[in-house]
Formats: structure tokens, C-alpha cells, sequence
């Protein structure tokens, strides 16, 4: 027994209220290093709103065109305008709108869709995006000044700026107060979870349990149309095969009675599936449907277009490689960098007709 | 009880007795004899040859002689050996589960590296999503990143808005105080097909865009703190993601400061699947999917937001007067029912369980009440525990279904109050054209024939 003035249970206690204090007692120390200042410059890459990180530098929208076409339009269109693979980038905005700083046709229900440069009010954005992600298979390729110079395009093509104009990052900021829609943005809403912006986080609508008689109108006013049954694929295939409910037979009307418990089709097998997979892996498929065009035509078309060449293989595999344009339409296929095997395999899987 | 009367709450619509009297007798007599294989091609024959529709395959009639040829004929695994352990070193579903998949919406999007697949609501039990059905949002596809090159690195805006910028491994990450908390995870975007009009069939498409784990990970306050972030000058974080599109999203620091927000590399027991952004994400409760940075990279914190990308020209909500709301990122109150929802079909009159999720990004769940008249009457359901903050709930309730067309619905309150609106209610405010943050009402219509259709009413 100690024979410290101190009794054990006024330490335990002492103890017990140490651990109770903080979750995390014990300093941590020996866990992560301080960064280098190079290795801030390789990733540090975001441009704010106030061109906080943006790197020195310039382009004009002559020499962006130049990039946009061997660069973009093969996804976006010659003009930005393109509607194939992404939401079209210009469009919609007018020279009234870059007086006023807002896109009037936003206020227009019936304008089909909004495009890029009717939305973004801050230039920062484009070409810190730009920068970070584009293009699309080549993210972070792209130079300051070439970022400039594309973003620059952009906005001309938006006729935000006029055909000779070099943008840089002396002049950024005169082109922020041309953007169609600088002043189309507000924080005034409860969805933040922050105090710094918003509205302090209260709701826009209130709705009140009532639990009987409650005034509704049940009438239904929308429905998926009868010829849009199945667009969504047979539903009977994506319902488990037991259970209380079973999915519907899309493949039928109607009311006719339910085939329960289908099977999903199995997969092909075999080596046409396994090229058809390195299509996918290579993102052939993403410009080129099976059956359909996307951005260029479908395989099975290009196939069927060589089918009395017996080089075509061959000369499919060259273009693969090398890229082109103009035999199935302008928009460029931009050369692929990929291994000359796998170009040999995907021509001559598109030569026998893109088989599943 | 004869043959001609079914038992109870079983009336069924489709042709039962597909076999005659005469065939299921022989069946039996061959059935006897041991030839099993028999009844397979009889029964083939018979859907093969049916005129009629085919019938629902699994029913439980009163057999016409002896028994159920299932209880009478001891099938394979009442009679042989099954398989041994570890015959697969990651178990897999069943095989007759195949049809639980996660699907593209065709048409939604052109390229698939862009894209969302959506979780089968429809077919799942409980809170948790089993992680490989997990849905997919991916800006510039997806990576099966080596976790020993990963690293995370933190800094500032500016210098002076923290002490040291750092640099983390996974190893290092993963030796830091760790917590384990469940969250759903929505996609601003979920049911944004639906303004303004029905546009898809199920609930997989309607609200699929949700999930709900278990994460595991650190709080991201731990790691600020070790490098000395100034939260008075700091109100502002930055997530970046390490892919193509390196996704960028601007956070409160209010939300790091308590804690919530996590660098997690667990998820429902096991590390994040790659199409959830292994080794590292961010976890932000109660705040749209696009928030949780995949793959992150990066943590900067700031003094201003960044206007990112995701929230400067996508994920902004376009209001009837033309501005666009920047910086929504709380998903309300909402809830669905699941069973019986969209593209299934009752297969009978008589009792069922109709089972959905709530949740709300302000915190738990207070009440769910269900209406199958389209919103004149509503019962309270039944909330499952646990109930837990920024998580999902399930709810259940009894029902019994008289035949005749119904319009169920579901509808939450969160323990702020805030009771989840219906169409009218939010297009009043908010129009029909802002894409994200939809959590109206949904109505199913079962109509008489028992098949389930998605509907909107006004």
C-alpha cells in the first residue's frame, strides 16, 4: 500500500477524466511531412473566381482555333455548338447580353436547352476546367498559353470577344465583365451548408403533414406513353425473380399477364467479345456506336463501306493510328496513341462487321 | 379446400392449372417412376405451347393429387453434396440474383465515361447498398488506383492560411484516429429527369442516384489541425479529386469543423470499390454526391470559394426567373417507396408490405406517412431502426390491396420540421427546368391489372 498522501482512487479518477476530456488524448506526431514547394506547383493547379492561382501567360483566339480544331471538335463541334457526346458549349447568348451581364433566354421556358456560356458567369472557371480536365482522353496536356488561346475561341465563338483579340492574364479581367451571364448567379437560397453564404440554411417551401381529408387532386397528369414501355428495357429482367412484386413484361401490352422470373440474357463469349471489349477500353466506343453513329459513323457501317477491299483491315489499322477526316464527314478523328496490336485487332474486328 | 378454389389471397389472374388435370397426373405417375427430367420437358412444353399468357411462375396452388412435385421430389440439394469452403475467395450473389444489377438510363448520356449508373431501389432490403451496387457517378471514368503511389496533400489558398502544407500517405491516413459512421450519399441530380414530367418507369432511374454505406476514415478536422489551418481567415475548403477531370468542390468549413465531413477509405467493412473512389474520397453528410470528392488529392482551404466547374456551370439550379442558384449542396427531406413501385407488377390481391427509404440531409428522420389514394389520407409507417443523422431509413407498412387501382405515396418530416413537399408545391417555387435538388412526392399508380406505374398527378 503507498503510502503517498495521494489515495489511488483520486488518480483513477484524475485518470478516467483525462481520457473522458477528448477523444483524441495523445498528440499525434510522425504522421504526414511538410509539402515541397515543387510539389504544390505540380498539383496546386485551381484558378479562383478573383484569378487567385492563375499562371501567367497568353494565347489568342486565332491560335486557339487552330487547337480547337485538332483538339475539341471532335467532340464539341467545329463550333462549339455540338450536341453528340456533351451539352453544347455556345449558343443562346446575344450582344445585349453581354451589356447586361445576364442571358435573357434563361428567363425563356421554351428555348431548348442552355449551353455553357449561358450559364457560367465567371471566366475562372472555363479556364481552370480547361486546364484540369481537357481535352476529354488527354486531361492536363494542355499548356497556359494554350488554355488561353482555347479559351479565348470559346468566347469568340460566343462573339463575346472580337477575332483579333490575344487574351492573358493582364486582361482576364476585363473579359470577366463581358461574360453573358456575370450577374446570373445568386447564393440567396437555404441549400448551403455554411453561414458564410446563403440564406442561413432556411427552406424555400413548406409543405404540412395533413394526415385525412386533405385537399389534393389525384388526377394523374403524367405518364410514360405506351410506346415508351419497353425503352427502358424489358423491366421483367430487372426485377428479382421472387418476391412480393415481379417486374412487368415490357415486351408485351399492356395488361397482358407478367412472365415472371427472367433471366437476364447472357453475354457473348469468345474472342468478337473480347475486342469489342478493347473497343470500350480504348474509348473507340465513345465517338463510335455498334450500330450507330455518335460522333463518327457507326463500326458495323465503316465495315460494311470496306467490304469488297481486301486491304481493309490494313487500311483501317493506318487510320486508326493516324487519324483523318472528311470520308464519313468534317468532324476530325484525331490520332490514337495506342499499341499497333490493338489497332491490328480492332480493324480487323471492324472489317468482319463489328460482330458481338 | 378443392382444386377449384384457390386458398386464400391467392387469386390468381393468370392461368394456374397450365397443366391438365390429365398431364399433372401423368406427370406424377412418371414422377414416381423416378423420371425426373420428365416433368422439366412437361413443363416446358406446356409454357412453349401456351397460347394463353404464360403464367407466373411461381405459385403455390393446392395440388390436384398428393402434393407440390417441389416437397414430394427431393431436388438435388436435399439429396447430393454441395460445395466445399472457399470455392470462391470473394463470395457472389446468388445466380438467380443476376437481374439485380445497376443500370444505365439509355439515352441519358452519350459516352459512358461520363455517365450515371443508378442503384435497383427496387430489389434492395434495409439501409445499406451493397457496395458493387453501389451507383456510379463518374465525370471522366473510373481508376483502379495503386494505394501505395496515392498521397494527399493539403495547403492553402494562400500561405497564410495555415501553419505547414502537408503531404500524407494512405499508410499514414490510415494510422490516425478513425471513426465509422453510416451515410447515404445522393446525387443532386436524382429524379432531376422528373420535373417536369414522368420520364422514366422505375424507381432504379427515379431515384436511383442514392446509396447508403458504412465509411470509415478520418476526420478531414484531424488532418487540418495537423497542419495548422487558421479556421478564422479559413472558412472555405476545397476537395480535388486525382483523375482526369480532377473534380474540384468548395466546402463550408463549419461542416469540417464539427467533425462530419471525413477522408474515407472504408466502406460497408472492406475499402471503397474503385468506382467509389479507391483508396480515398471524401464523405460530406447530408451534402450532394458531387461534394465527396473521389480519388482526392487534394484538400486547399481558403478564404473565398472557388466557383469550380460542378458549381459554375453544372450542379446550379436554374429558377423561373433565370438566376441560377450557385452553391446548393443539401439534399432535403424525401423519400419513395420502393415495393410496390414503377415497371413491377402485384401478383395478387390481398396483404402486402409496402417498404420504402427517407432521409434528409439536415439531419434524422422523424415520421414517414404512406397514402394509396393519391394524397387525401395518410397512415403512419412503421420507421426500422436505426434511425440515424443523414442517413437513410427504412420505413414499412401493412396494406392490403383490394384490386382496385390505388396512388401509394410517401411522404417524410425530419426532426427539423421540414416535410418533404409535392410537385405542386415545389414547382410553385422553384419551376420546372433547375435539373437538381427534386424531392417532390413521388406517386405510383397500381392499377387494376396489378401492373405499377410511375405517375405524376396535379
Amino acid at each position: 500500500m503507498s503510502s503517498s498522501p495521494k489515495p489511488l482512487w483520486l488518480a483513477l479518477a484524475g485518470l478516467l477524466i483525462a481520457t473522458a476530456a477528448g477523444a483524441q488524448s495523445v498528440p499525434i506526431s510522425g504522421v504526414g511531412r511538410p509539402a515541397t514547394p515543387k510539389e504544390i506547383a505540380a498539383w496546386d493547379i485551381d484558378v479562383r473566381p478573383d484569378f487567385k492561382g492563375l499562371p501567367k501567360g497568353s494565347g489568342s483566339v486565332a491560335q486557339g482555333m487552330d487547337l480547337w480544331e485538332s483538339k475539341c471538335a471532335s467532340c464539341h463541334g467545329v463550333f462549339g455548338e455540338a450536341n453528340e457526346v456533351f451539352s453544347p458549349l455556345v449558343g443562346g447568348t446575344t450582344k445585349e447580353d453581354v451589356k447586361t451581364g445576364r442571358v435573357a433566354r434563361l428567363t425563356d421556358a421554351s428555348f431548348p436547352g442552355r449551353t455553357t456560356l449561358m450559364k457560367v458567369a465567371t471566366v475562372s472557371t472555363l479556364w481552370d476546367y480547361i486546364y484540369r480536365a481537357m481535352p476529354w482522353n488527354a486531361p492536363k496536356s494542355l499548356k497556359p498559353d494554350e488554355v488561353y488561346a482555347l479559351t479565348a475561341y470559346l468566347l469568340n465563338l460566343g462573339h463575346v470577344l472580337p477575332d483579333d483579340y490575344v487574351l492573358s492574364d493582364a486582361n482576364i479581367g476585363q473579359v470577366q465583365q463581358r461574360m453573358p451571364n456575370r450577374l446570373g448567379m445568386t447564393t440567396n437560397h437555404g441549400l448551403w451548408p455554411g453561414k458564410s453564404m446563403g440564406n442561413g440554411g432556411k427552406p424555400d417551401v413548406k409543405a404540412v403533414a395533413c394526415m385525412s381529408n386533405c385537399a389534393t387532386e389525384p388526377t394523374v397528369a403524367s405518364y410514360l406513353p405506351d410506346h415508351a414501355r419497353n425503352a427502358h428495357g424489358n423491366l421483367a429482367e430487372q426485377n428479382r425473380m421472387v418476391g412480393a412484386q415481379h417486374g412487368a413484361d415490357t415486351t408485351r401490352p399492356p395488361g397482358a399477364a407478367p412472365v415472371v422470373a427472367v433471366a437476364p440474357a447472357a453475354p457473348a463469349a469468345g474472342g468478337a467479345a473480347s475486342t469489342q471489349a478493347l473497343a470500350r477500353k480504348l474509348n473507340c466506343l465513345t465517338c463510335h456506336g455498334i450500330d450507330n453513329k455518335v460522333v463518327g459513323p457507326g463500326l458495323r457501317e465503316i465495315g460494311s463501306k470496306y467490304a469488297g477491299r481486301s486491304d481493309a483491315a490494313d487500311y483501317l489499322a493506318k487510320k486508326i493510328i493516324s487519324g483523318g477526316s472528311g470520308v464519313w464527314g468534317s468532324i476530325p478523328m484525331p490520332p490514337q496513341d495506342i499499341p499497333a496490336a490493338d489497332a491490328k485487332a480492332l480493324a480487323q474486328w471492324i472489317a468482319a462487321g463489328a460482330k458481338p | 379446400m378443392s382444386a377449384d378454389s384457390p386458398p386464400s389471397g391467392r387469386v390468381l389472374k393468370a392461368p394456374e392449372s397450365f397443366l391438365s388435370r390429365d398431364g399433372i397426373r401423368s406427370v406424377f405417375a412418371e414422377g414416381k417412376k423416378g423420371r425426373r427430367d420428365f416433368i422439366r420437358s412437361a413443363f416446358a412444353a406446356a409454357v412453349a405451347g401456351a397460347a394463353a399468357p404464360a403464367a407466373l411462375a411461381q405459385s403455390n396452388p393446392v395440388p390436384a393429387e398428393g402434393g407440390d412435385p417441389h416437397i414430394l421430389e427431393l431436388p438435388a440439394h436435399s439429396t447430393g453434396l454441395g460445395q466445399g469452403v472457399a470455392t470462391d475467395g470473394y463470395g457472389k450473389p446468388s445466380k438467380y440474383e443476376a437481374n439485380v444489377q445497376r443500370r444505365q438510363s439509355p439515352g441519358l448520356t452519350q459516352t459512358t465515361q461520363s455517365s450515371v449508373s443508378f442503384a435497383p431501389l427496387q430489389s434492395l432490403f434495409g439501409i445499406i447498398t451493397p457496395s458493387g451496387l453501389h451507383f456510379e457517378r463518374h465525370h471522366q471514368g473510373w481508376w483502379d488506383i495503386d494505394p501505395s503511389k496515392h498521397r494527399l496533400m493539403v495547403n492553402g489558398s494562400d500561405p497564410s492560411l495555415l501553419k505547414t502544407p502537408m503531404v500524407f500517405t494512405m499508410d499514414e491516413l490510415m494510422r490516425l484516429p478513425m471513426v465509422s459512421r453510416f451515410h447515404f450519399i445522393e446525387c443532386g441530380a436524382n429524379t432531376g429527369m422528373e420535373w417536369g414530367n414522368v420520364a422514366v418507369p422505375t424507381v432504379q432511374y427515379s431515384h436511383g442516384m442514392i446509396s447508403c454505406s458504412e465509411f470509415t476514415g478520418v476526420p478531414l478536422k484531424v488532418v487540418l489541425d495537423l497542419c495548422g489551418v487558421d479556421y478564422k481567415k479559413a472558412r472555405y475548403v476545397l476537395g480535388e479529386g486525382a483523375d482526369g477531370s480532377s473534380m474540384t468542390r468548395t466546402l463550408p468549413m463549419e461542416m469540417v469543423e464539427s467533425g462530419e465531413v471525413l477522408l474515407a477509405y472504408g466502406q460497408n467493412g472492406e475499402m471503397l470499390r474503385p468506382e467509389n473512389g479507391y483508396p480515398l474520397r471524401l464523405v460530406v453528410p447530408g451534402v450532394q454526391g458531387v461534394s465527396w470528392v473521389k480519388y482526392l488529392r487534394r484538400i486547399e482551404v481558403g478564404d473565398k470559394p472557388w466557383a469550380t466547374k460542378d458549381e459554375a456551370v453544372h450542379y446550379i439550379d436554374l429558377m423561373p426567373d433565370g438566376l441560377h442558384r450557385q452553391y446548393s449542396s443539401i439534399q432535403e427531406c424525401k423519400s419513395v417507396v420502393t415495393t410496390p413501385s414503377g415497371g413491377q407488377v402485384l401478383l395478387d390481391k390481398g396483404f402486402y408490405n409496402i417498404s420504402g427509404l427517407a432521409w434528409s440531409g439536415r439531419g434524422k428522420v422523424k415520421k414517414v406517412d404512406v397514402s394509396v389514394d393519391g394524397g387525401r389520407h395518410w397512415r403512419p409507417a412503421r420507421l426500422e431502426n436505426p434511425v440515424l443523422s443523414k442517413c437513410l431509413t427504412r420505413f414499412n407498412l401493412d396494406w392490403v390491396w383490394d384490386g382496385r387501382p390505388a396512388l401509394v405515396q410517401s411522404r417524410a418530416t425530419d426532426e427539423t420540421g421540414y416535410v418533404q413537399p409535392t410537385f405542386r408545391q415545389l414547382r410553385a417555387v422553384r419551376g420546372s427546368r433547375s435539373i437538381y435538388h427534386n424531392n417532390a412526392i413521388q406517386t405510383w399508380l397500381v392499377q387494376d391489372s396489378g401492373e405499377v406505374k410511375n405517375v405524376q398527378l396535379s
